[in-house]
């Protein structure tokens, strides 16, 4: 249907207008009841439990990190659960090659890219050790400043078209970090040079404390590609399939030349914005948490592929088993990691040493050799 | 009187001033509802309401803008950048802008903006949090940097920042926020900014310093003092512009001096105290100016912070090398 001609000076028909244009993909509902087939991704039954799979390891994982971070055994935390869709299920669109441009909240992503589990760990300690990426773990460490890495996957995703590759750079953002510069300036640049880009919004409601209400006067995140010139969805980030299927059919659209993608997937974290100090509940109330469980991508997941025999109370239990062992086994790991060495540090300062770095190498190496 | 924490005697002023003087904004990530990370703000949009004390997008050039434009309109806002690592995202406007107003506009303009952010090392937060960027403020002109190191201190100062009609740099060091109380008066009072303390009073060496390491020289100067080694210390607590009137003096008195800063070596306060001292008072040194800092590296990850870190013991060994010349 033609869109109506609108008067430019009736700017509330004008703002009307833009609002309606963004709808909230979605493929099942909270039953998991199949809604719309048009966004049923293309997913053997093989996949679909892989997915799953995965989707119950970062559960597990975010229990168990929780749980270790109260003992004192893991440092730095931010929360996943409640964001396994929006963060597995995007992830599970990408190939190995697909450059992960993560922030600090998406490291179950990262850990299905490549990274060690034990090397999350460090990292998540202060352990220098943990950011040592192999060299075919197409992936940067987490990014502490917000919208940083949008800027970033511009120029990767600019370097892969340029190299001629079939692959994409990806990167999160928060509902806060759209607010950036940096996401703006990541967005336009990626259009201008129509590079391979995959751009994610996770809008999870809250940064930190503050409502996304705050964040922006804009009705959907989504629409934020608009005046970037590129195609822009929002998605039912509580939906692995509709991710599934969005961020497969973007990066098929990005890798084939056309320029980036933006996906704003709604999503919500059940705990607190990180384990150092956050309550939500002075920004949130039960009521507002009870909404989004009834809305877990968990349990649509479970009860579609239950319903179709693929899978069974019985094989989650075995994979929460087999993520807390895996889980076991890496902090012991972690554990034995050599102790840091400001020595050390200070030899991954350049590679070549300057007189005053090569001074104070031999200052700490004799306090250290104490 | 009452014996309140850093944190609280910040809160205090910011009260304080808000009651006082309709024009006070207060605006940053968190800082409403939630009363910031820290806390520091607790309780103010509660008192004030949301038109005084609110949230703001998450953007630091837009809050560093939010705060230039509102100065423009007589008001006096009190910006807060949640963590100071962060400050990279609005360095234009504080340095490029703010700090420039005055000069540029021939003193017609004026920016009565304060900025706050924690910062400082030892509390194990993630990457670009706990860096020590000071120095990149204090080198640019037109702009105060004031860093207290005690709760009274951060009262007095911060409240004659919000009131000083020039951009002031607020900078609160997270481990002193709740590491100790002291006797902090109720009401409102100032302590003047560009004005060095003198927190201990000595004979032999002079340690200069500010912030956190004010109190690892203090213990230093204690484990001294057991071996008749007199230490005077000097806070500088505006570590840009620096009170060279009160530097000079303790060097002159005791002829001998360190300089401690928590930041890398290479990174700024120090080397501008030592400069001053070499070119206005190099004949009064017995000694050569000793220097403790963090070695010249990222601020390290969280379970290495302990070995990079100054603290009393290389203070202590710092001053006994320098009493020992
Ligand atoms: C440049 C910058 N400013 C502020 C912060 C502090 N901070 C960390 S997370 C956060 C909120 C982020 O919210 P959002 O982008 O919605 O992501 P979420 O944490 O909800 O996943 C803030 C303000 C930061 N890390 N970097």
């Amino acid at each position: 249907m033609a869109k109506k001609k609108l008067n430019p000076l009736d700017f509330e028909a004008l703002l009307a207008d833009i609002n309606a244009d963004f709808p909230t993909i979605q493929a099942l509902d909270k039953d998991g009841k199949v809604v719309n087939e048009e966004y049923m991704p293309d997913l053997s039954d093989d996949e679909m439990v892989e997915l799953m799979t995965r989707m119950v390891w970062a559960r597990v994982l975010d229990q168990r990190s929780t749980a270790l971070n109260r003992q004192g055994r893991l440092g730095f935390y931010a929360p996943t659960a409640g964001q396994e869709a929006s963060q597995l299920a995007s992830q599970f669109a990408m190939e190995k090659e697909d450059v992960l441009l993560p922030g600090y909240r998406d490291v179950p992503q990262l850990i299905q890219h490549g990274l060690p589990l034990k090397d999350a760990f460090l990292w998540s300690r202060g352990h220098a050790a943990g950011s040592a990426y192999a060299d075919d773990l197409q992936a940067i460490p987490p990014q502490i400043i917000i919208g940083a890495q949008y800027v970033q996957a511009a120029g990767v995703a600019l370097g892969l078209k340029k190299r001629n590759k079939p692959n994409v750079a990806f990167t999160y953002t928060g509902d806060g970090g759209s607010s950036q510069g940096d996401f703006y300036e990541g967005i336009n640049f990626a259009g201008a040079y129509k590079a391979n880009a995959v751009f994610f919004i996770q809008n999870n409601g809250y940064a930190i404390s503050t409502p996304r209400e705050v964040q922006t006067a804009a009705k959907t995140l989504a629409q934020k590609g608009v005046a970037a010139g590129i195609p822009s969805v929002q998605v039912d980030g509580m939906d692995p399939l509709a991710v599934y299927k969005v961020t497969k059919a973007a990066r098929d659209w990005a890798v084939a030349g056309n320029g980036p993608v933006l996906i704003e997937t709604l999503t919500f974290r059940y705990g607190p914005h990180t384990l150092s100090g956050d309550d939500p509940t002075r920004y949130r109330s039960k009521e507002t948490e009870g909404e989004w469980v009834e809305k877990d991508p968990l349990t649509r997941f479970r009860k579609y592929l239950t319903a179709k025999g693929l899978w069974s109370e019985a094989k989650e239990e075995e994979i929460i088993e087999a993520t807390k062992e895996e889980i076991k086994t890496a902090i012991k790991e972690a554990d034995a990691a050599p102790k840091q060495k400001v020595s050390e540090f200070l030899g991954n300062m350049f590679e070549v040493k300057p007189q005053s770095i090569q001074e104070q190498i031999d200052i700490f190496k004799a306090k250290e050799s104490k | 009187m009452a014996q309140k924490t850093m944190i609280q005697a910040i809160t205090d002023a910011l009260a304080l001033e808000l009651e006082a003087n309709p024009d006070v904004l207060i605006f940053g990530e968190d800082v409403g509802n939630n009363g910031g990370v820290f806390r520091a703000t607790e309780g103010l949009q509660e008192k004030f309401g949301k038109d005084r004390v609110f949230d703001t997008p998450l953007a630091e050039s837009g809050i560093g803008g939010l705060a230039f434009g509102l100065a423009l309109e007589n008001f006096r806002p009190v910006a807060e950048i949640q963590f100071f690592g962060f400050v990279f995202e609005v360095m234009d406007e504080i340095v490029a802008q703010m700090a420039r107003t005055r000069f540029r506009m021939s003193g017609t303009r004026t920016m009565p903006i304060t900025i706050r952010a924690p910062f400082g090392g030892g509390v194990h937060t993630p990457e670009l949090h706990a860096d020590n960027l000071e120095g990149l403020i204090a080198q640019s002109p037109g702009i105060r940097v004031v860093i207290p190191s005690n709760p009274y201190d951060a009262k007095g100062l911060l409240i004659s920042a919000i009131r000083d009609n020039d951009p002031v740099v607020f900078l609160e060091h997270m481990k002193l926020y709740r590491s100790f109380r002291e006797e902090v008066p109720e009401e409102a009072y100032t302590v003047p900014l560009d004005k060095a303390a003198i927190t201990r009073e000595g004979t032999d060496v002079s340690v200069i310093t500010y912030g956190a390491m004010v109190r690892e020289a203090i213990k230093a100067a204690e484990a001294l003092e057991k071996d008749g080694i007199s230490v005077e210390i000097i806070d500088l607590r505006t570590v840009a512009p620096l009170d060279i009137e009160t530097i000079i003096a303790t060097v002159e008195k005791t002829g001998r001096v360190v300089v401690v800063q928590e930041a890398q070596k290479q990174a700024g306060v120090a080397a501008q105290v030592v400069s001053e001292i070499s070119e206005r008072a190099v004949l009064s040194l017995e000694a050569p100016i000793g220097r403790v800092s963090a070695p010249d590296t990222i601020y390290p990850f969280g379970q290495a912070e302990g070995s990079w870190l100054p603290n009393a013991s290389d203070i202590e060994a710092k001053v006994r090398e320098i009493y020992e010349f």
